[in-house]
């Protein structure tokens, strides 16, 4: 827990995250593990109970993980989202803006790179999971 | 005979293990057959080289000269452009490459 | 032309600024090599067979005079005085430091120009037509259309770690002079019945090692929808792409094994989910980047009278222009392949000149086409003679577009670290060939591509002669593709049969040629006549 980087105030989940397998099978478990080839939209029916969200990166090239974050933001999913694994510094601000709020990445990071990934860039053009406005907005008000 | 090589970090310039250090002329190099693992992890890790490999190699009027076409290219630069070659003054070098 | 605003330069330097940073840390071994390749590779700088070489993008092919001075200072003071001009419209230098890179991404952006997203697995440089803005035959400027994608592709979030690399291109007539429907995503706008503009997407192209041709999967987007359409044909893309062989990677495989009419309706289902999501930006902003791509000042009553007494510029007119919308004007296209030369290769001299006449003759811009030569736009027919002196002078001045000699060809074994084969001696002794035996001119229209493996890079799939180098046991060996076609006429090219060694495969060309002149009817292209004979009579010529 110590290793993991949290950007919201509630309190963390207690007890470790299930598979989606078992998740859906079983009903009390509040969070859950999702892996590369799972379907993100599988959980949907359930958002209400879940209060984590990890979303596992067995290697840092493999982006599907972006698309089920940005999933599960877009159907309002607001408990935490944790990108878990082969978390790379430079991937930080793309994983936050598709969603994520926690990282748990295999190797430490450096915190003065991690604030320079946050601070890095000063517009975004694209409306995505987070709540930056768009340069297209700016330019549109 | 085995060579080893690799690029500069910094210049991604061609280089070859001379048995001591990085050599960009390919005359120096060292037949490293049974060492190149350890070395190429030693030099690797320490940034005096840059994904490094071994090839296979015989000797040639005395030196080394590759096996594989595309290692001769790559030790000498581009055929089509000997002014830009090691060996520029050559005019025998498309030979050795080829 | 586009023009950067104050956000689209905050966000090139942010990215300049990122990448000092991340090569800093990989100097400084806190990155290893296999952490820091994705990253370098997303600004355009790969290693390669001699040193890094370094890809800057030039979105849409489109740049000005002071950008491709710019280019020239580069080859100049961090290369060795030269560059290459590619078949996806960028350039790329060779011989790059690592410890240099980033101050050449700092010397781009100040001519707002990047190499972001030039290679690695996310949306590469968007393409589109050599002729935009000027072509007789266009339903409107297609370049807009691949500004707003730019935007949209550029540090996009979700798609940054695709399964494979991401090819867009963007056309607006039916004329297909930018290989389209060989895209992962071809783009063409139209107009309905009712005379409004929309977007055809065809998904699913590409060459390389399994070519396909892009199925069309919507005929008619509404450009209100267009990004949000792109959206979901890359969702659905990064989920369900094959990660498991880097060689079924590409979207064609997807599309291929679900079948278009599968993909297309997963496609519709993540459409309909998005559009309620916001991503589409305000129709305002295409509005606002049209404004950038309004027609120069032509002249109403430009002098049409082209004096065409000495032949050789009247050779070079009817070879190297090509009809404009506006009277009295032409596109004039410069030849980046002298006969024995390097296609696609432009010293800092010649990118200087070019830039220059470009300025004086062009309304200040210039294009690199997707078959390594460039375009002067907008040319008044009455200047063509003074830029014709001007490029011959230099040695641009070679009459051979859309001839045997000009040859598509990648950079091949002499520069590239995946090659099989070389490519350009290859290129060289066919031009040379056919400039000796002066058969250029009679066999009119020929396309002739070569790649040094099996990437592609030099579209031999689509040419209507293809090369294709390969290794035989350690020897370079040339197989042999004839009928292929990028145009709106796409076909891909077949394989002969046995390969040739480098003096063969110059011969088997002529040999091929030599059929067609036996074989042609009135007014057949090359193309035309295999289309009509079939493999056979090539095959009895070559092997019988
Ligand atoms: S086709 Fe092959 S040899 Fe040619 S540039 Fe592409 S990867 Fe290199």
């Amino acid at each position: 827990m110590a290793d993991t980087l949290r950007y919201r105030d509630d309190e963390p989940v207690d007890h470790p995250a299930v598979t989606v397998d078992s998740f859906l099978d079983q009903s009390n478990a509040s969070a859950v593990r999702i892996e590369p080839g799972d379907d993100a939209r599988e959980l949907l029916p359930h958002l209400d109970r879940l209060a984590l969200v990890e979303v596992n990166f067995p290697a840092f090239g493999d982006g599907r993980g972006y698309s089920s974050a940005r999933i599960l933001r877009e159907a309002g999913y607001e408990g935490e989202l944790r990108a878990v694994g082969d978390v790379l510094v430079d991937q930080l601000a793309y994983m936050r803006r598709c969603g994520f709020d926690a990282f748990e990445p295999d190797q430490r990071f450096d915190m003065e790179d991690v604030k320079s990934a946050f601070e890095r860039w000063p517009e975004v053009y694209q409306k995505a999971a987070d709540t930056r406005t768009s340069i297209w907005a700016k330019r549109h008000p | 005979m085995r060579l080893l090589t690799g690029n500069d970090l910094k210049t991604g310039a061609v280089t070859w293990w001379t048995g001591a250090e990085w050599s960009i002329h390919i005359e120096d190099a060292a037949d490293v057959t049974g060492g190149e693992e350890e070395i190429a992890r030693r030099e690797e890790s320490a940034r005096r080289v840059n994904v490094p490999y071994a090839v296979d190699a015989d000797i040639h009027d005395g030196s080394p000269r590759p096996s594989h076409i595309k290692e001769r290219v790559r030790a000498l630069g581009p055929t089509v452009r000997p002014d830009l070659t090691l060996k520029p003054a050559d005019p025998e070098i498309g030979n050795w490459v080829i | 032309m586009y023009k950067y605003d104050q956000y689209d330069q905050a966000m090139v330097d942010a990215r300049v600024e990122e990448f000092r940073d991340q090569a800093r840390r990989r100097l400084e071994g806190r990155l290893t090599e296999d952490q820091f390749k994705p990253l370098r590779l997303m600004n355009g700088l790969y290693l390669q067979l001699h040193a890094y070489m370094l890809r800057v993008a030039i979105p849409y092919g489109t740049l000005d005079s002071r950008q491709m001075h710019a280019l020239a200072d580069i080859a100049d003071k961090y290369d060795r005085g030269y560059g290459h001009f590619t078949t996806r419209q960028n350039i790329q230098y060779n011989w790059i430091k690592l410890e240099d890179a980033a101050d050449i991404l700092a010397d781009l952006a100040k001519v707002e120009m990047h190499a972001i997203q030039t290679s690695g697995n996310c949306i590469r440089n968007i393409s589109s037509d050599h002729f935009a803005g000027a072509a007789a035959d266009e339903v409107v400027d297609p370049r807009p259309y691949a500004e707003l994608l730019r935007q949209w592709s550029s540090f996009h979030p979700e798609f940054s770690y695709l399964p494979r690399k991401f090819k867009i291109a963007v056309i607006a007539s039916e004329k297909d002079r930018a290989a389209m429907r060989l895209h992962d995503i071809g783009i063409n706008i139209v107009t309905n019945d009712v005379g409004e503009p929309g977007a055809a997407f065809y998904v699913g192209g590409g060459m390389g090692r399994t070519p396909m041709i892009a199925p069309c999967i919507n005929s008619f987007v509404p450009l209100d929808q267009l990004v949000t359409y792109a959206e979901a044909c890359l969702r659905v893309y990064n989920r369900h792409g094959r990660r498991d062989n880097k060689y079924k990677a590409r979207i064609k495989i997807l599309v291929h094994e679900l079948g278009a009419e599968e993909y297309t309706r997963q496609v519709e289902a993540e459409f309909a989910h998005l559009l309620d999501q916001g991503v589409e930006p305000p129709l305002a902003e295409l509005e606002r980047i049209k404004g950038y791509f309004e027609d120069p000042l032509f002249e109403t009553a430009a002098d049409s009278q082209i004096d065409r007494i000495d032949p050789d510029f009247a050779l070079w007119i009817d070879r190297n222009t090509v009809a404009h919308k506006a009277d009295g004007y032409v596109s004039a296209v410069i030849s980046l392949k002298p006969v024995g030369g390097i296609p696609g290769d432009a010293t800092a001299e010649q990118m200087r000149l070019m830039a220059d006449l470009a300025k004086d003759y062009s309304f200040d811009e210039l294009r690199v086409m997707h078959t390594q030569n460039i375009v002067l736009p907008h040319v008044r027919k009455a200047d063509l003679h003074a830029l014709w002196t001007a490029l011959d002078a230099a040695g641009l001045g070679s009459p051979n577009l859309d001839t045997v000699e000009d040859i598509i060809a990648c950079p091949g074994l002499d520069y590239c670290s995946l090659a099989n084969a070389r490519s350009i001696p290859v290129a060289q002794k066919i031009s040379e060939r056919f400039a000796q035996t002066g058969k250029t001119a009679t066999l009119g229209e020929l396309k002739l591509k070569i790649s040094g493996c099996i990437n592609a890079c030099g579209h031999h799939h689509a040419g209507h002669i293809g090369i294709l180098g390969v290794d035989r046991k350690g020897v370079e060996n040339y197989q042999l593709l004839l009928g292929g076609s990028e145009a709106e006429d796409v076909s891909l090219a077949k394989i002969t049969g046995p390969g040739f060694d480098e003096n063969g495969i110059v011969d088997a060309v002529e040999t091929v040629t030599t059929v067609y002149e036996r074989e042609r009817a009135d007014g057949e292209r090359f193309l035309d006549t295999y289309r009509r004979i079939g493999m056979n009579p090539f095959k009895e010529a070559l092997y019988g």
